[in-house]
């Protein structure tokens, strides 16, 4: 989108309309605004624009490329390209902002990077920037997350990192994000957090986004070198939702491109069952930021579930929060089941293994090529799947290769 | 003018508790509320437990969880201090995080607090600016003063702000970590009230966290007009119950 658009949202305190904010006790009030004035001082300064760029492309292999999937294509209609954040260093869109969150944190004289993970790819991402500018780095995970993913765990310590188990409520992603906040509270002089997506209180959201707008910027253009046009629809799996808004930043202004964010469906649309924060969530504060979220019967933060660890929050990106009133953004909702077939169909019909929160996002774009045949569709595989082998065989079989 | 204003007129030394509602039974609210009164408590702070705070220390969050177990909510709270002004008259005050209230609806919950006889609110993680833009006057119509925190952190400029838009008193918590009582003050402390103390604000200032005995509270109360005690109290209440808050009191005032 233009610039304007950038300059506008969010606001200088943080909001998107009435969206994000920094809802946030006054311990956290004078270290977010260190941050924030960090943010737009030293990020912005040639010197820090170089550095990152030069880390993007000698450290992490960008730009990533842009793929046509000719045999998906060819299955299912439409012409279905992914942007391949699965071949991002350590294979996700999280390095992006890690990168520079981190190296933010070494201009602010931080010793030790503070932060939750999902399904481990924050984590893996942030322990790695760590490695890469000397930097202490603890990580906070749900015990469920932990036996779930753990190739993640053990690429964290061997990392260096300091894998912090979290034991209360449903023992996820929020519960994480609580303790990696606490933790963060006992030391906000010498640590920073690093969330792991646009969420959180005012700068994160606004942060995360422009370090993630690299995505959007180079498969534009890519899009447009290979294709001479811009893709139809560009779809884009949706947690907190980072990649999608790293994406999705770049087509925001394009009235021929369509939008559309994905969200897990879980195992059914009953409370409980599915994290799908946008769809049927209402209003309310998580985490210091105001959003779209799942709540219990009392109004708190409710139970969230998906196949997807990455996934499974109750709130969700106030950016997107704004995106889904003024109906920038389509968002949709897939289940468990269909983002497993498209784990398989993607697996066998390209050689891609995708991350189960990326299969989401290849299981919407093979119902989108379905209902139109004649369209481009822009997929960004958010990350690989090599963290879910195990727990997707384990829990979902093996199917016979195809006949 | 409300019972803030006029407790913080007539007395110094202000001795305020702080504890969660709903902890550690369901149903002790009323009667905690009662015996600080009847042992010359001044002030209360009557907490809304939440599942996902971003500042409380362990004890606190503790007692949180146990009384969200217990069945705790913010209408069960309202129902429970119904009648509370038939037998309580010092200053009660709500404290709990915005997103409780927000989900209830800002102008009912400030309106239910009138209806009780509430007189204030602290609601740490509501922002200066997201208040004065969108329920200040709420705030105002139903007589219910806003009350603010600073920290060692926040700057003279943000002080002199939260001077200028309070009316009742400033929060002035002790250190830049979480809750949880210590053993006592240090000089960082000691620099930091006379800071304040210097700043002749129009507002009186109470300080919290971290006053645990008498001699953190008579510390803290030398400069301050008075003193909140949380964490301590909670821990007092986990290990000996409801039966004898008269001991705790007097242990502070003696
Ligand atoms: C590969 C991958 N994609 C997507 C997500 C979801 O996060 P976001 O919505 O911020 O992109 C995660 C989170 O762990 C992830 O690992």
């Amino acid at each position: 989108m233009s610039e304007n658009y950038f300059k506008t949202y969010p606001d200088k305190n943080g909001f998107f309309k009435e969206y994000g904010g920094a809802f946030i006790p006054p311990v956290l009030e004078a270290e977010m605004k260190k941050i924030t004035d960090a943010y737009y001082s030293i990020s912005k300064s040639h010197n820090f624009i170089s550095e990152l760029r030069s880390i993007r492309k000698h450290y992490q292999g960008r730009p990533t490329p842009v793929y046509y999937c000719n045999r998906l294509s060819e299955k299912y209609g439409g012409r279905i390209y992914l942007k391949r954040e699965d071949l991002n260093h350590t294979g996700a869109h999280k390095l992006n902002h890690c990168m520079g969150e981190a190296l933010l944190a070494k201009h602010l004289g931080k010793k030790k990077l503070i932060a939750e993970t999902g399904a481990g790819q924050h984590g893996v991402a942030l322990a790695t920037a760590a490695a890469y500018f000397g930097l202490e780095c603890e990580i906070h995970m749900g015990e469920v997350d932990i036996a779930k993913e753990h190739p993640n765990v053990v690429r964290m310590k061997i990392l260096g990192a300091k894998v912090v188990p979290v034991s209360h409520g449903l023992k996820t992603l929020k519960e994480a994000v609580d303790s990696a906040f606490e933790a963060y509270l006992k030391d906000p002089i010498t640590t920073i957090y690093c969330i792991g997506s646009v969420v959180g209180p005012h700068p994160f959201p606004m942060m995360v986004r422009d370090f993630q707008r690299v995505v959007g910027i180079e498969a534009k253009e890519q899009f447009f070198e290979m294709t001479g046009e811009l893709p139809d629809k560009v779809v884009a799996c949706v947690g907190g939702g980072s990649n999608a808004m790293g994406i999705f930043s770049s087509f925001l202004d394009e009235p021929e491109c369509t939008l559309y964010g994905v969200e897990p469906g879980g195992r059914s649309m009953e409370y409980g069952e599915h994290a799908a924060t946008m769809t049927l969530g209402t209003p309310g504060v998580i985490h210091g930021f105001k959003c779209y979220m799942l709540k219990d019967e009392k109004g708190e933060p409710g139970a969230v579930h998906s196949v997807a660890s990455g996934l499974d929050y109750p709130g969700v990106g106030p950016e997107h929060s704004m995106l889904k009133d003024l109906k920038k953004v389509n968002y949709e909702v897939v289940s468990d089941q269909e983002t497993i077939d498209a784990f398989y169909e993607l697996s066998r019909l390209e050689g891609i293994i995708p991350a189960l929160e990326s299969a989401h996002a290849v299981a919407y774009a093979i119902k989108l090529a379905q209902q139109n045949p004649q369209s481009s569709i822009l997929v960004n595989l958010s990350g690989r799947g090599d963290k879910d082998i195990d727990y997707v065989v384990d829990t979902f079989g093996l199917p016979d290769v195809e006949k | 003018m409300n019972r803030i204003h006029q407790k913080l007129q007539a007395d110094n030394k202000i001795l305020s508790i702080y504890f969660t509602a709903g902890y550690p039974s369901l149903n002790d609210t009323v009667k905690i509320i009662q015996d600080l009164e009847k042992n010359g408590v001044d002030m209360i702070e009557i907490g809304l437990p939440f599942s996902d705070p971003l500042a409380d220390g362990p004890t606190i969050q503790a007692s949180s969880t146990q009384a969200l177990k217990n069945g705790m909510t913010t209408s069960l709270l309202f129902q429970q201090l119904k009648d509370i002004r038939e037998s309580v008259s010092i200053p009660l005050i709500l404290m709990g995080y915005f997103n409780p209230v927000l989900q209830y609806g800002v102008e009912d919950f400030c309106r239910k607090c009138q209806e009780i006889g509430i007189d204030g609110l602290i609601l740490p993680d509501l922002p200066l600016d997201v208040y004065q833009e969108n329920y200040e006057a709420i705030f105002n119509k139903y007589g219910l003063v806003n009350v603010f925190l600073i920290t060692p952190q926040t700057s003279d400029d943000r002080i002199d702000q939260i001077d200028a838009a309070s009316d009742g008193f400033i929060y002035m918590v002790s250190s830049a970590s979480v809750t949880g009582s210590q053993d006592g003050f240090g000089n960082n402390q000691e620099t930091y009230f006379q800071r304040i103390a210097d700043m002749k604000l129009k507002n009186p200032q109470v300080v919290g966290f971290g006053i645990s005995n008498s001699e953190t509270f008579q510390q803290a109360t030398k400069q301050a007009k008075g003193a909140i005690i949380g964490s301590a109290f909670i821990k007092f209440l986990t290990q000996n119950g409801v039966d004898k808050i008269g001991d705790f009191v007097k242990g502070i005032r003696k």
